[in-house]
Order: structure tokens, then C-alpha cells, then sequence
């Protein structure tokens, strides 16, 4: 089979073969990445523009080593908010861009929706680095990745996504990616974070972090944006971290070599105890390289001719 | 003038329904009745084949103007207004300045009778700047010419001032219209929150939002007695508390859009800002429930909240876009829809656009009862036709309806006697 | 997979030929390089990996040492990458020993216009420094377009433009042998 998308706006586009196949394509890269020499000239003369709307490091630098691993010219892009007052939409930015010949764009920006946007507007390729509560597909590509690796079999698999479902687009394109697989989702969290109608993505609803975890292979813990807490989601970080923070004990609950995943940056002491952090730091340095590897596979099977 | 209208079927709701003659002299209806004769210099317009109604009345418009004019203008507007078949039209005062005062008022007017299309009854502010804190001035504003009183695009949050505001406009008799929606509940949301928004990942609107602004404002209404017009209602909770606030006697008058009766919130998938406006689209339990109202009454005028935007406003990320779209020149032909399905009678559906409206704000518009003001509308409403916002009279293309093919087509559009718009 | 049409092919080598043709090359390799001192054979995916294992294993039956053998994926190196619509499924590269000092052969089955064996040394260059890049192919077909020569030849064989050789394997279901067919499908 081939990839016949254009842009990577979300994984709810996508197909299990799809999916896997993207998955396949990211081991190629892995040996890449393992050599003397990481370059390969597959992108070669190509330019990929980082068109970063919401600060990153580590989403942003993924994306730029994945890109010059590829031999492709990389462009930073990150519009500072003095540009937006000055009345420049997205369209015109990406119009400017475009302008430069870029051959992809990956765009992170707060409001959903905004790669779709911006792909109907230029003829570059689109990639979503995470548009508002919306999606972040290479996120949950890497994340399936790094299960791939060390639990094999996805059908079936128990999989824990404790947090704030609503506002998470890691977790909306983790459920989708996982369902579509064949793995057995569930969400945990209090009720004014979960979005309306959850259940009907084929997921579980849980409200308490105990029974939640209760015999699953996988959590993802979603990082608590403290930032929201003047919102009335939840009355104090004290109180959230009580009842859906992952402790030694709670992770007892589940399955005996229950992975423990994390999007990052973690609230050390909130969502995670910092003994329970410690122990599976390992998963993490992980998910950065596999993040390099996935993302170089969806730059090469994007970066077809355009039309 | 004289005009004379041969051989159509006339729809006067109430009054008329059946082939006639319509006779027009100095601006007024002369007669209405079979085989009409009319003196030799008279401009005889024939309407076989068609129906003759009178002018559309919309109780729900945004003309931009002042301050927005690039959007659109008291000109513009008021030339798709004919051209969809409207030939008196209420303006909301969210203009800038906010319309709060005889001045602005009496610039609206000025500009409507200089463009010469469609009469306009502006609506007046409830309070100053529409801040919801100090009433306007709204006395004043009855006699410049307003015929109602609303802070539209915002609701009156403080319950204390929406009641003053009742109380104080019972002596001036015109209707208080308000925009139901708790700001709190409604807060950062863009579109209904359901399935879909959960799937885009768009802040939702929950349909509790209006559903708790309509309970307080039909309370009041009891309260004080005075006119309540609900505009644009688009839950079925609404529509439920409406007809039985009827019930039991209250005075209130609700309004609902086309765009609630013919899309639900799968017209945002792909992230379709046109069709993003407030209220938001709802579910389809939402667009039967506002069907029923429309039916057994409970929901007297259906307006079109016409919401011009220009196009690079609308073509933003969907957060980004303002709400709102068009409406004046597609009104009809979604409306005769409702006709075609069996929701409404011929009569019934004119009647939603004439008489009540014309009885919600107390206009002497909307009928062709002899010495009645000639404002007439004559369509064929066989004529299929798509949709291009290109040949929009408005100045704003902003529609969800582009492309689509639609049945029933304004020919002919009269205002006080003179011929204003024809297709 | 198309279905193998056994009137429209011409049979150029059968499985006695095969056979005989890759006895030679492994007897040439150990000659030239003179043993298996710092001898490498990598098989470039797909036509050539076979060939690489059947020569290794030859060549331990001769000179009783086992050589190292790599498997390498030219995909990421072709040079028509810019101009497919969608691109070719990659599949890995495995060569599990440091290339670099060594006498490296690769191995193809069908050596056509040369751009394959281009963009092999590419790979190769990239996985370290050969001492020595050398070619063996089981069929040198003619119609170079790059100043690319074998260094081990299984059968030469003049074809016109649009003829197709293909390379039948056992280690793929099919008997062993060598077959043109008239342009067109391939």
C-alpha cells in the first residue's frame, strides 16, 4: 500500500493499515538515526518550514532534527504575538511562507482547526504539530511507537489516559490512534474535563483513578495545565493530585509491567509522585528518539511530488 | 403611480388566498380582488403563475452602519433586503457607535430614505452602549423611530436592569428583545457543545446557555407584565418553555432563523466558519423542536438575523472568525422548504414574514388590506435557482448556503408603490 | 504479483545455469580479493539479497569461512524520489558490521541502467569507508546511463529498450531462472 494523504492534519483521517505503515516506515528511520552518519538524502532540496504559533522546544527541535536527517533545509518560524496585532492573519503568514517555496509546513497553533485551515489556504504539504484541544498526530504516532516497542500486540491492550481529556489534544488523538488499532481505551479524570459525549469514541469513563487503573497495560498521565485552575475545572491542585495523582501504590492496580507514559513536561508531585517519575524516566528519553524516527517517516511519506 | 398586479395568486394571510388582482394607486393598495381594471397609463405587471404577497417584514438585521461600513451599508443592506423580497426591515443598534440615542437613530433613517429600498425601523439600545448597566435614553428613542428595544449581539447579564428595562418600556409600548445567552455559561465557546465539538476540539456553547437566559427573561416578563420578544431561539428547551409561558398568558413573541431549522452542527465539520454564528447550530433535536414551534405557533416570525462579515474575517481559524452570516436574499426559498415538507401551509409560512412580524412590533406593515402601505412582493415559486454569493446585492458573501439548489425565486419587489427590485 | 505466463518468456538461464554462473563469481571473488581477508558482500534489496546469501554460502563451502553479509535498502537514495507522486515503501537496511577498511561487494541481480548501483554506493558511503567497492550481478543487460561497470558478470545479455529480465529464485517459490519478456508489464 502507499500513503495517498497530502497533509497530516489529524489521525481521525487515517486507516489501522495507515497507521501502520507510518510505523513501519519510522524503524527504517530508527537504523538511520543509529549510524555513524544520521543523514540520508531522501529530502534533499526540499525546505520544511517550522511554523510555530505556541512556544516549543521539544515538539519544535523533533521536527527540525527529523527534517535535517533528511537532508531537507529547515526554517524556524515563530511569530511573535506583535505580528498577529498588527492584523496578519495565519493565511498571510503562510502566504509569506509559501512564497519561499516551502514543501511542508508544520504548524503548531492555539486555535483549532488551524491546519486544516492553513492547508486549504497554501499548496504546501500541512503537518499538525497541535492545533488548540484539537490534535497532535505525531505525538500519538510516537506514542504508539514506544508501545509498539516494548508491548507488541495493540489489539486488546489496555490503555489508561488519566488527566484533562477536554483540553488535551495529545489525549483526543491518542483515544482516536489506539481505537483505531484495536486497543481497549479508557479515560480517567473528574467530570468537568471530560468533553461532552466522550463514551461515544469508544471509550470508558471513569471519575476515580482507582478503579480506572485496575488491571490496564498502559497509563498515559496528561499533564495538569495549571494554568486553568482559576476556571472551576477542579477547586485545588492539592485536591486533584490526591485523587488522580499516580502514586507507588495506585500503580499497583494495574496489570504487573504496566508502562507509565507521559506526554511531557511533567508536574512532578501533581500528576505523577516524583518516585513514581524517577522510575520510568527511561520511557521518556525513549519517546525522544522514537519521536525523531516517526516524525522523519511522515516528512518522507508526505513529501511526494505535489501536485 | 399606478400599478396593477394581473393574474396571480395572491397569499394575504388572513385575509386573501386565491387568485386576484392587486391594484396599486399613490403608494397605497387601491383593491384586491378578481379581474381588476386599471386606467390605460398604469404599469401592468403580469404575475401568472406567480404569487403575490405583501413585502416581507425582518425583524432581525445587522446593517454595519456606522462604523462597520465596509461589511455593509444602510444601501447595500437594505438592496439585498428588497432583492430577497424584504421590504421593511428592523436594524439592530451593535453598531459603532452603539445605536443609543435619537441621533443615531435618526442617521439610520436619513440613510434608508436615501437609499430608497426597503423601510427601515431601527431597534434601539437597551442600555447605554449596550453595556448592560445604565438604561438608555429610551424614550427619546421611540420618538426618533425606533420600534424596539434591544442590546443585541450581547444579552442583558444583570436581572436587576433587564426587569427595569421591562417596566420602564411598558409606557412607551414597544417589545424588549433580548439575545438569550448567560455570557458565563457561554464563555470561550464557538459552536454548540455536543458530538462535534468534541470531535473538532472547538470550546462548545451548551444549549443550557440560551435555555437559562429564555427561563429568566419569560419570569420577568411575568413579573412586569411588559412585551418580551425572544430573538433568535435555537434550543428545544427554549421552544418548550416558550409555548408554555403562551399557555399561561405571558406576552412574549419568539423568532427563529432559517439557519436553525436547516442546518445542525455537522455544518461546522472541517471547520466550516460559515457556519459559525450565535446562537449557535445545534443538534437535529434542536432544528425539530424549532420545526414544531413554527408549526403550532409557539414560534410567531422566523427573521433572519442577516450578520455580514468580509471575507478575510470569515476565512480565519475557526476560533478566530466572527459569528455570523447572511441571510436576507436566501430567507425565502429555505422558508418555502418548510412548505414543501408539510411543516407549514403556503399561508402560514407568508404569515411568518408579514403579519407577525408586523404584530411583534406593532409595524402597520405586512398586509394588503385596501389603504395599506403598497409594499407587495411577487415570486415565482416554481423557479429553481442555485445560490451564488457572487451575485449577492449584500456586501458580504458570508453564506453556508453557496451552491446549494433552491426552489422559489423573488421576480419582483414593490416598496410604497415603486417598483424597487426586479430579478 | 503478476502471474508468471510461462509462453510469453523467454528462458535465457535455467537452474543448472544459475547454479554454475554463481559458482564462478564466488571462485572470481576469492581470486581477485585473493581469500576472505576483510571481504565483505552486501545485497541490495530486493533482487540481491538472495544472491548475496547463496554466494556467502558458496564461498564458505570453498574457502570454509563464513563472510559478512549486509542487506541494504536503496530506497532513501534513489534519485527519483522528487519526482513520485507517493513514495516507495521503504524497507530497512541491515548491515550489522562496520563497513569501513573493507573490501565490500555488492550484489544485484539485474544491472540495467546503473542508477540502482549509484545510489547503493551512495548508501554505502554513508554507512562508513569501504576500502574497495566492488559489483557483482547475475545479468549485465546493457543500456547504461551511468558510467557504472560490474566487476563480476553471471551472463551478458544484449535486450532491447523495453524488453523486461527478470531473476526467478527458489527462496521465492519459483524455480531458479532468467527470462525476457516483451515491454510493457513488469
Amino acid at each position: 500500500m502507499s500513503f495517498k494523504h497530502k497533509h497530516l492534519l489529524g489521525i481521525a483521517p487515517l486507516s489501522a493499515e495507515e497507521i501502520m505503515l507510518i510505523l513501519e516506515t519510522a524503524d527504517s528511520f530508527k537504523e538511520v538515526s543509529g549510524r555513524e552518519i544520521k543523514k540520508v538524502p531522501a529530502l534533499r532540496g526540499k525546505t520544511v518550514v517550522n511554523l510555530f504559533f505556541e512556544p516549543s522546544t521539544r515538539t519544535r527541535t523533533s521536527f527540525e532534527l527529523a527534517a535535517k536527517r533528511l537532508s531537507a533545509d529547515v526554517i524556524n518560524f515563530s511569530p511573535s504575538n506583535s505580528s498577529v496585532v498588527k492584523g496578519e492573519t495565519l493565511l498571510d503568514t503562510a502566504r509569506n511562507i509559501e512564497a519561499m517555496q516551502a514543501d511542508l509546513i508544520v504548524l503548531r497553533h492555539p486555535a483549532a482547526g488551524a491546519a486544516e485551515t492553513l492547508a486549504r489556504g497554501v499548496k504546501s504539504s500541512v503537518i499538525n504539530a497541535g492545533d488548540g484541544w484539537h490534535e497532535h498526530p505525531t505525538q500519538a504516532l510516537l506514542d504508539l511507537y514506544t508501545l509498539r516497542e516494548k508491548k507488541r500486540d495493540f489489539k486488546g491492550l489496555r490503555v489508561a489516559i488519566v488527566g484533562d481529556v477536554a483540553h488535551s489534544r495529545v489525549a483526543r488523538s491518542n483515544i482516536l490512534a489506539l481505537t483505531k488499532v484495536g486497543a481497549d481505551v479508557r479515560v480517567v479524570g473528574p467530570r468537568t474535563m471530560m468533553p461532552y459525549g466522550i463514551e461515544r469514541l469508544g471509550v470508558r469513563l471513569y471519575d476515580k483513578l482507582d478503579e480506572g487503573l485496575r488491571g490496564v497495560d498502559v497509563i498515559m498521565m496528561l499533564r495538569l495545565q495549571l494554568e486553568r485552575q482559576g476556571r472551576a475545572l477542579f477547586p485545588t491542585i492539592r485536591e486533584y493530585s490526591r485523587l488522580y495523582g499516580l502514586t507507588a501504590e495506585r500503580l499497583k492496580l494495574a496489570e504487573a509491567g504496566a508502562l507509565v507514559m507521559h506526554p511531557g513536561p511533567i508536574n512532578r508531585g501533581v500528576e505523577i509522585a516524583p518516585d513514581v517519575a524517577d522510575s520510568f524516566s527511561s520511557v521518556i528519553l525513549d519517546q525522544v528518539t522514537n519521536g525523531v524516527a516517526v516524525r522523519m517517516g511522515i516528512l518522507y511519506l508526505l513529501s511526494g511530488a505535489n501536485g | 403611480m399606478t400599478i396593477l398586479i394581473k393574474g396571480g395568486q395572491v397569499v394575504d394571510p388572513g385575509r386573501v388566498n386565491g387568485p386576484a388582482d392587486v391594484l396599486i394607486e399613490n403608494g397605497k393598495i387601491a383593491a384586491v380582488g378578481p379581474k381588476l381594471k386599471a386606467p390605460a397609463d398604469a404599469k401592468v405587471i403580469d404575475a401568472t403563475g406567480k404569487v403575490v404577497t405583501p413585502g416581507f417584514i425582518d425583524l432581525h438585521v445587522h446593517f454595519r452602519e456606522p462604523g462597520f461600513e465596509y461589511k455593509e451599508t444602510i444601501q447595500s443592506g437594505t438592496a439585498a433586503a428588497v432583492a430577497g423580497g424584504f421590504t421593511s426591515v428592523c436594524c439592530m443598534p451593535n453598531t459603532s457607535p452603539v445605536n443609543d440615542n435619537q441621533s443615531i437613530t435618526e442617521f439610520i433613517l436619513e440613510k434608508a430614505r436615501a437609499a430608497g429600498n426597503a423601510n427601515v425601523f431601527p431597534v434601539g439600545a437597551i442600555t447605554k452602549g449596550s453595556e448592560g448597566k445604565e438604561l438608555a435614553e429610551i424614550g427619546d428613542l421611540r420618538r426618533a423611530g425606533c420600534v424596539a428595544i434591544s442590546d443585541d449581539g450581547l444579552p442583558v447579564m444583570n436581572s436587576l436592569v433587564m426587569r427595569r428595562a421591562m417596566e420602564y418600556a411598558i409606557a412607551f409600548d414597544v417589545p424588549v428583545v433580548d439575545h438569550c445567552e448567560d455570557l458565563h455559561l457561554s464563555e470561550g465557546g464557538c459552536m454548540n457543545e455536543g458530538l462535534v465539538s468534541t470531535q473538532l476540539g472547538l470550546p462548545g456553547v451548551p444549549a443550557a446557555a440560551e435555555d437559562v437566559m429564555v427561563a429568566r427573561n419569560l419570569a420577568l416578563a411575568e413579573l412586569t407584565g411588559a412585551r418580551l420578544h425572544l430573538a433568535h431561539l435555537s434550543t428545544a428547551g427554549s421552544v418548550r418553555m416558550v409555548r408554555d409561558a403562551k399557555t399561561r398568558g405571558i406576552k412574549v413573541t419568539a423568532e427563529a432563523c432559517p439557519h436553525h431549522f436547516m442546518l445542525t452542527e455537522e455544518a461546522v465539520c472541517g471547520y466550516n466558519t460559515h457556519a459559525k454564528m450565535n446562537p449557535p447550530l445545534r443538534t437535529g433535536a434542536d432544528v425539530q423542536a424549532i420545526k414544531d414551534g413554527l408549526r403550532d405557533g409557539t414560534i410567531d416570525v422566523i427573521a433572519t438575523d442577516h450578520a455580514p462579515h468580509a471575507s478575510q474575517e470569515k476565512q480565519q481559524e475557526f476560533a478566530a472568525a466572527p459569528n455570523g452570516i447572511v441571510g436576507l436574499e436566501t430567507a425565502w426559498p429555505l422558508t418555502l422548504t418548510l412548505v414543501e415538507e408539510g411543516v407549514l401551509s403556503l399561508e402560514a409560512a407568508v404569515a411568518k414574514l408579514t403579519t407577525e412580524p408586523a404584530k411583534a412590533f406593532g409595524l402597520k406593515k405586512g398586509t394588503l388590506a385596501p389603504g395599506a402601505d403598497a409594499d407587495v412582493v411577487i415570486s415565482d415559486l416554481h423557479e429553481g435557482w442555485e445560490v451564488d454569493p457572487a451575485c449577492f446585492r449584500s456586501k458580504s458573501r458570508n453564506t453556508p448556503f453557496a451552491g446549494w439548489k433552491v426552489k422559489g425565486r423573488v421576480t419582483t419587489t414593490i416598496v410604497g408603490g415603486r417598483v424597487v427590485y426586479e430579478a | 504479483m503478476i502471474a508468471h505466463d510461462k509462453k510469453h518468456e523467454k528462458l535465457i538461464m535455467d537452474a543448472g545455469e544459475v547454479t554454475r554462473a554463481l559458482t564462478r563469481i564466488a571462485h572470481e571473488i576469492l581470486e581477485r580479493n585473493k581469500g576472505t581477508r576483510e571481504l565483505a558482500l552486501v545485497g541490495i534489496r530486493t533482487g540481491g539479497v538472495h544472491l548475496a546469501h547463496r554466494l556467502v554460502k558458496r564461498i564458505h563451502e570453498i574457502e570454509h569461512t563464513k563472510v559478512p553479509i549486509g542487506e541494504l535498502d536503496i530506497t532513501l537514495y534513489r534519485d527519483d524520489l522528487a519526482l513520485r507522486k507517493e513514495q516507495p515503501i521503504l524497507k530497512t537496511t541491515k548491515v550489522p558490521f562496520n563497513i569501513s577498511d573493507l573490501k565490500v561487494v555488492l550484489v544485484d541481480d539485474v544491472l540495467f541502467t546503473g542508477r540502482t548501483i549509484r545510489a547503493a554506493m551512495d548508501g554505502l558511503m554513508d554507512l562508513g569507508r569501504p576500502a574497495e567497492i566492488q559489483l557483482a550481478v547475475l545479468v549485465d543487460r546493457g543500456h547504461r546511463q551511468l558510467p557504472i561497470k560490474a566487476t563480476y558478470i553471471g551472463k551478458n545479455i544484449p535486450t532491447a529498450g523495453d524488453e523486461v529480465v527478470q531473476v526467478f529464485l527458489e527462496e521465492s517459490g519459483e524455480e531458479d531462472r532468467v527470462v525476457i519478456r516483451q515491454g510493457g508489464s513488469s
